[in-house]
């Protein structure tokens, strides 16, 4: 007798677990499954970015505020402590913003001529420190007060550090939403799996009385698992595609500063695009522990 | 002949109740024809159980092909099963299987490959009068179709022992006669048979034929004037023996 050598599942053996009308169910679970946890994954990857542009934009950056009603007094106390922070070994660079660009700024709240209504408006300073360390910024706010006492420093981590740590926050929620997912989909799986086995338990009977191993009977659930994954696989990730670039459109649109960091890498995109496979594979998997630890109760 | 199966004092006990087999002991050696003939309840079923290894014994020792089979590890018991073949009472055909496909189990199971698997199932199917139902499911076949399909699903991989729990027990006296040379046949061949079965007419149609009674889960000899239930069929010649097939005999160990 000519034996093909591997016991694999073939032809009507692998078609020996119908359908049971459970089939299409366990695609739609798959595919609601994958479409949260890839808008989740994108969310996430997205924020996470952000939060990182968002680190390098406050790290070791100060503004230098020189707060004088009189325009005259104000920008000479600010060549001043341009010329003391220039001088300074902490200081990579410092750029005064122009009077005009702050004016526009200022627009939209103050007006077209702030100034010529008598409105205090300050001279400000950008400056990148050298480095991101607490110690560096004191030695420059000193240096800085001494030069002008009208002179106020602003840590951009001051101010920013609260939106970086909600950003943080963001992503690691993320994070948690799409292992939470993946163990959700790994239960639906196992509790997929062991019914089709009880469902199924005349066929396995006989199947395993035929002399089927294990993982015979293993693979034949596995087959069938990963078409149902694999059509669930591919309607979320159409699904879920199309969701995140309509949202990449729509922030892209924003034109923000902020929301401008949101945006997805070509490492990104590539994991995102993993996850359908990670699902198809995780859900394979969960079928064939469930299976192997259900046969294990069987002689 | 070796022996192809031993029973040594072995006991069955489902739950805590009273044991449904008890100090079974007999041997069984190749190419012998058995039948295992007991009232309903007797514990046929349970003893045809252990032989196809779908239950351990409680207790006793049971020997199959020339390994303690009571101890073997799970591993090892699919290729065990696949030297035994087994026709279920309920034939318990696949039903979304065809016909051909449920006789081609076994070969895939084994993984012989798809042309030969296909040529096997051809000759089978033939040999059982049911080339022309190759595609029907088994919901569409009669029972003796059905039968005749589950027969061939257990003997297609020439199994060294054939296990059938009353598989004439669904069809009428014809059948069952036909049914009968398919199991002789391949007991011709060199397969160890052994058929649980209420019918004494077919067992006299057996010369030659061993034969194991059960009563109340205890082997015991057989009445050799059991009571007749329906006048048996028009003498049809009984089938030839093998050459080598001896008179009737319980062939228990210690007897």
């Amino acid at each position: 007798m000519k034996r093909g050598g591997k016991t694999r599942a073939t032809g009507a053996e692998a078609r020996a677990l119908d359908d049971g009308g459970g089939a299409h169910v366990m695609s739609w679970v798959i595919a609601i499954m994958l479409f949260l946890t890839l808008l989740a994954g994108a969310a996430g990857l997205a924020t996470a970015r952000a939060a990182g542009a968002l680190d390098r934009q406050m790290a070791g950056r100060l503004t230098v505020q020189i707060v004088e009603g009189e325009a005259q007094r104000r920008d000479a106390a600010a060549a001043q402590v341009l010329g003391v922070l220039r001088a300074q070994p902490d200081v990579a660079l410092a750029t005064p913003v122009a009077q005009a660009d702050l004016a526009r700024m200022l627009q939209p709240w103050l007006g077209t001529d702030a100034e010529a209504a008598g409105l205090p408006v300050p001279a400000l300073i950008d400056v990148d420190l050298t480095s991101d360390g607490s110690a560096a910024i004191a030695r420059v706010r000193k240096a800085v007060m001494r030069a002008s006492p009208a002179a106020r420093v602003d840590a951009h981590a001051t101010w920013l550090g609260p939106v970086g740590r909600l950003l943080d926050t963001a992503a690691w929620l993320a994070g948690a939403i799409i292992l939470l997912m993946l163990v959700a989909t790994m239960a639906v799986v196992m509790l997929a799996a062991r019914a089709g086995l009880e469902a199924h338990r005349g066929t396995i009977e006989v199947i395993h009385m035929l002399g089927a191993t294990d993982r015979q009977v293993a693979r034949l659930f596995q087959r069938r698992i990963a078409l149902d994954a694999g059509i669930g696989a591919v309607a979320g990730g159409i699904l879920a595609g199309a969701a995140i670039l309509l949202i990449a459109g729509q922030v892209g649109a924003l034109d923000s500063e902020l929301l401008g960091g949101m945006r997805l890498g070509l490492g990104d995109m590539a994991m995102l695009i993993a996850l359908p496979f990670a699902f198809v594979v995780l859900a394979v998997g969960a079928a064939r522990l469930a299976v192997l630890r259900q046969m294990r109760r069987m002689l | 002949m070796a022996n192809i199966v031993q029973f040594e004092n072995v006991g069955l006990r489902y739950g805590v109740g009273e044991e449904t087999l008890c100090d079974v002991s007999f041997t069984l050696r190749s190419g012998q024809f058995h039948f295992l003939t007991g009232a309903s309840g007797a514990g046929k079923t349970s003893l045809l159980r252990l032989l196809y290894l779908s239950q351990r014994p409680s207790r006793g020792i049971i020997r199959l092909f020339g390994e303690d089979a009571v101890i073997l590890p799970r591993d090892r018991l699919p290729g065990f099963r696949r030297r035994i073949g087994v026709v279920f009472q309920d034939f318990r055909l696949i039903p979304h299987l065809s016909a051909a496909d449920n006789i081609a189990l076994p070969l895939r199971v084994a993984g012989m490959a798809e042309s030969d698997v296909a040529r096997a199932v051809r000759e089978m199917l033939n040999w059982i009068g049911l080339s022309e139902r190759a595609a029907a499911r088994p919901a569409t076949l009669s029972g003796g179709e059905q039968q005749r399909v589950a027969i061939a699903r257990a003997v297609i991989a020439r199994p060294e022992l054939l296990v059938a729990d009353e598989p004439t027990g669904n069809v009428d006296p014809a059948m069952a006669e036909r049914l009968l040379h398919l199991f002789h046949s391949l007991h011709r061949l060199g397969t160890t048979v052994v058929m649980a079965t209420h019918d004494w007419h077919l067992i006299e149609r057996v010369p030659g034929a061993h034969h194991l009674h059960l009563e109340r889960g205890r082997l015991v000899d057989p009445d050799p004037h059991p009571p007749v239930a329906s006048p048996a069929p028009a003498s049809p010649p009984p089938i030839p023996a093998r050459p080598d097939a001896k008179p009737s005999t319980i062939v228990r160990s210690g007897l």
